[in-house]
């Protein structure tokens, strides 16, 4: 086994993570301003920024969905146990002693277990219960005479409330775990450049030089 | 021409000027002078329209075929509103069956859900009360020559009054139909006579000034009622109004609400709260007044996000709740609180007046009358907003009330946010303090008007005044009079302002804003689960002091837990 600078995250992938990122970060912003917990822009500006916005991530989403199940790449968020439990000590108890992170990147495996858990949670969970919730908001127009309506609105924003509360709290230790192990910005290049440190077996390495050679460094 | 020297006056609703200084005596003061202090001020003034005027625009082009000053009928010198009338009808003659059918002519309603007759000729109101047994002095705004009491005539076509509403010289006024207390004669001194074969000569489409002068009236004073309509109207801005604007749309009300034959769309018993037929094809709607007639049932532009979330609204939010910014905004004020309870304070045995509110247009308002109590005037007003399903619910003369349920709501209006007809609507909301029968827990009829001392507009006798308007109804009567506090609404659909007036997402949106306390309907900004929000922060803030905890504990330890 030998480490090696690999493209891990292709050009997509990166830019799906970043332009993701900003858009939840606007639909964050605005979604709380239309809840009423700060007023820095207007209700009116709020409301049309949300709707467009989520639109937009609602297209890059439909993208991603297809270039996950088309690349194969889905592969990595199949959850094992794995491992799990060691790096879940590992930030309970290890890192405080200095411990090394137990997990090598591997060529099919560029998540931890406990990341690769938390990150499905996130796509079978959270995001369609955000997505769910807030199309059923905006075609509001669509169910608006059926019965009892006005109180499963109150139930529908209280889910899409409830999955922003937990979205932003994921935000908060996604990005706290940055500052673990490497640097911060360590962690931010590979989702830059794409290339970070990955263990490769002699057959992936030779593979990987013979019929990727701009993605091995 | 200059403003008439006479009480004309007394508004359309006997208003203003009726009683001032010695005139209200409440003895005799037939032909009393009036003091320095009495003012002349007549709410709708005649004031001679130049020919050039271009004409209101109406729900179909004015008199493009006939000149009816070139009219062989019409080349007499009349010598009354009736004969002017025959002349009207001996070319148009369906026009006098048409009208007879019209609530302007028969002031009776009959509600087709509640069953209730209604109408003026019925109705209990809360600012003079009622119009019943008043008739000389209110039918003053009944389209008819007259009408003064029960032997007034319905089935006389020749009583119609066609002028009033299509004379387009601007000269026309009418007054009380009979004269009242000899207090209020001064209302009649100096009236101009009227020139009827000038007027008859030019006719045309009612304009503003022709509805207006009723109905900017209501409630006795410019603007009293409604608050949506006064005499700002007459020569709107288009901030004030921007249908009727004088400089740009220039509307007259019929180009709303349209007729035929005769019937207007639009009444305010049974309102069309939400109209989802829209604008129907080229020239079939003629029975709805709605902004959907016009402007359809998605008004706003469609290839927005904004527009399209706007146009979601439509099915709960009437347009007038956005639209229609504030009440009485046209520096004429409208009355929103009137106490009868202070009515008849004399001063040396005379009826006086106080005035102690400047309106926007600088004109002083009166604060109090003796012939009618206080006053509170108010402009720029937020209305009230509830849900509406087009329905009004009255109390009439033989409803029971229930005192303990002050204040009462004399015109309910009906409507929930489970039904599906009903949106969020505007409304102007009057409080009065009026008289009832505390035994019999009924509103009563005055006896305001006559010429005798059981009238209150000149004997200022309460007990006196209720007696007679009871007893000429044969309405029970306990002789127990005393006071009750009432409400009225009245759904507000004029002075629409420009669109980038129109109230803004925030203002109802927000916590203590406009719809703050409306119930039924989830609205963002201003609704949120307490608790969700409570477990939401906490989760949030847990997860920061969680990795600020798990940080530190790192940072203490000296070791950064190296990933490789």
């Amino acid at each position: 086994m030998t480490l090696r600078r690999v493209m891990v995250y292709s050009r997509f992938e990166r830019f799906w993570h970043w332009s993701q990122m900003a858009l939840i970060s606007a639909l964050l912003f605005t979604g709380f301003g239309i809840h009423g917990f700060h007023r820095l822009i207007g209700f009116e500006t709020a409301v049309t920024l949300h709707t467009g916005v989520a639109l937009a991530l609602i297209l890059l989403w439909i993208f991603a969905i297809f270039w996950h199940l088309t690349t194969g790449t889905w592969r990595h968020y199949v959850p094992t146990t794995k491992g799990l439990w060691r790096v879940a000590q590992f930030y309970g108890f290890g890192i405080f002693k200095g411990e090394k992170h137990p997990y090598r990147k591997a060529y099919w495996r560029k998540h931890n277990p406990l990341q690769a858990l938390t990150y499905l949670a996130l796509k079978l969970v959270l995001f369609p219960a955000i997505w769910v919730s807030g199309i059923a908001y905006l075609l509001y127009f669509l169910w608006n005479d059926i019965a009892g309506a006005s109180d499963l609105l109150s139930n529908v924003a209280l889910i899409h409330t409830a999955a922003a509360f937990a979205t932003l709290a994921f935000i908060v230790v996604h990005i706290y775990l940055f500052t673990t192990g490497h640097s911060f910005a360590e962690h931010v290049k590979p989702m830059l450049t794409g290339f970070d440190d990955v263990e490769l077996s002699p057959e992936e390495e030779a593979y990987l030089e013979k019929d990727e050679p701009g993605h091995i460094r | 021409m200059s403003r008439l020297p006479f009480a004309l006056i007394v508004g359309l609703a006997l208003t203003n000027s009726l009683f001032g200084g010695d005139a209200a005596k409440s003895s005799s003061a037939g032909g009393a002078i009036p003091p320095a202090d009495f003012e002349f001020h007549p709410p709708y003034e005649p004031v001679l329209i130049p020919p050039d005027t271009p004409k209101e625009r109406s729900g179909k082009e004015p008199g493009a075929t006939t000149d009816h000053a070139k009219l062989e009928e019409l080349q007499r010198d009349f010598q009354s509103g009736s004969e002017v009338t025959k002349a009207c009808l001996s070319c148009h003659t369906e026009a006098g069956k048409q009208f007879m059918k019209s609530v302007h002519w028969t002031w009776e309603y009959k509600n087709p859900a509640t069953g209730q007759v209604l109408g003026k000729k019925n109705l209990i109101n809360t600012f003079c009360t009622n119009a019943r047994g008043n008739e000389g002095a209110c039918a003053q705004c009944h389209a008819g020559y007259g009408w003064v009491d029960d032997s007034f005539d319905f089935t006389d076509e020749t009583k119609i009054d066609c002028l009033v509403c299509h004379d387009n010289t601007g000269l026309y006024y009418r007054t009380p139909q009979s004269e009242g207390h000899a207090a209020c004669a001064i209302m009649f001194e100096n009236a101009p006579p009227l020139d009827w074969k000038r007027m008859a000569q030019r006719v045309g489409m009612p304009q503003r000034r022709n509805c207006g002068q009723c109905h900017f009236y209501g409630g006795g004073d410019d603007g009293a009622k409604h608050g949506d309509l006064d005499s700002s109207l007459f020569h709107p801005g288009r901030a004030l109004d921007v249908h009727m604007d004088e400089k740009g749309l220039n509307f007259s009300c019929t180009a709303c609400h349209v007729t035929k034959q005769h019937i207007w769309a639009g009444s305010r018993y049974n309102v069309v709260a939400k109209d989802v037929e829209g604008t129907g094809k080229p020239g079939l709607r003629r029975d709805v007044a709605t902004c959907e007639s016009c402007h359809g049932g998605a008004p706003h532009p469609n290839l927005s996000i904004r527009g399209l979330k706007l146009n979601d609204h439509v099915d709960r939010v009437a347009c007038q709740t956005c639209h229609i910014p504030e009440l009485a905004r046209g520096g004429v004020a409208t009355m929103t609180n009137w106490n009868w309870r202070t009515a008849g304070k004399l001063k040396d045995g005379f009826g006086y007046f106080e005035h102690d509110y400047t309106q926007g247009n600088g004109e002083h308002r009166k604060t109090y009358k003796s012939i009618k109590g206080n006053f509170t005037w108010a402009e720029n007003i937020q209305p009230h907003y509830d849900w509406f399903d087009g329905q009004m619910l009255y109390k009439t003369i033989d409803t029971k009330l229930d005192p303990s349920q002050q204040p009462i709501a004399v015109n309910a209006y009906q409507g929930s946010p489970d039904d599906p007809r009903s949106r969020i609507w505007p409304f102007k909301r009057m409080h009065t303090v009026q008289p009832y029968d505390r035994v019999n827990n009924t509103l009563v009829y005055m006896y305001l008007w006559g010429d005798d001392e059981g009238a209150y507009w000149g004997g200022y006798d309460f007990a006196k005044s209720v007696e007679v308007g009871m007893k000429k109804y044969n309405k029970p009567y306990s002789g127990e009079l005393d006071f009750i506090e009432t409400y009225s609404y009245w759904p507000t659909t004029h002075m629409v302002a420009p669109s980038e007036d129109a109230v803004g997402c925030d203002e109802c949106h927000s916590r203590d804003g406009r719809l703050e306390g409306l119930d039924g309907v989830y609205l963002p900004g201003r609704d949120s689960n307490r608790w969700l929000d409570r477990i939401g922060l906490l989760a949030v803030c847990g997860a920061f002091f969680g990795v600020l905890g798990h940080g530190l504990i790192r940072k203490s330890l000296g070791k950064g837990g190296k990933h490789a």
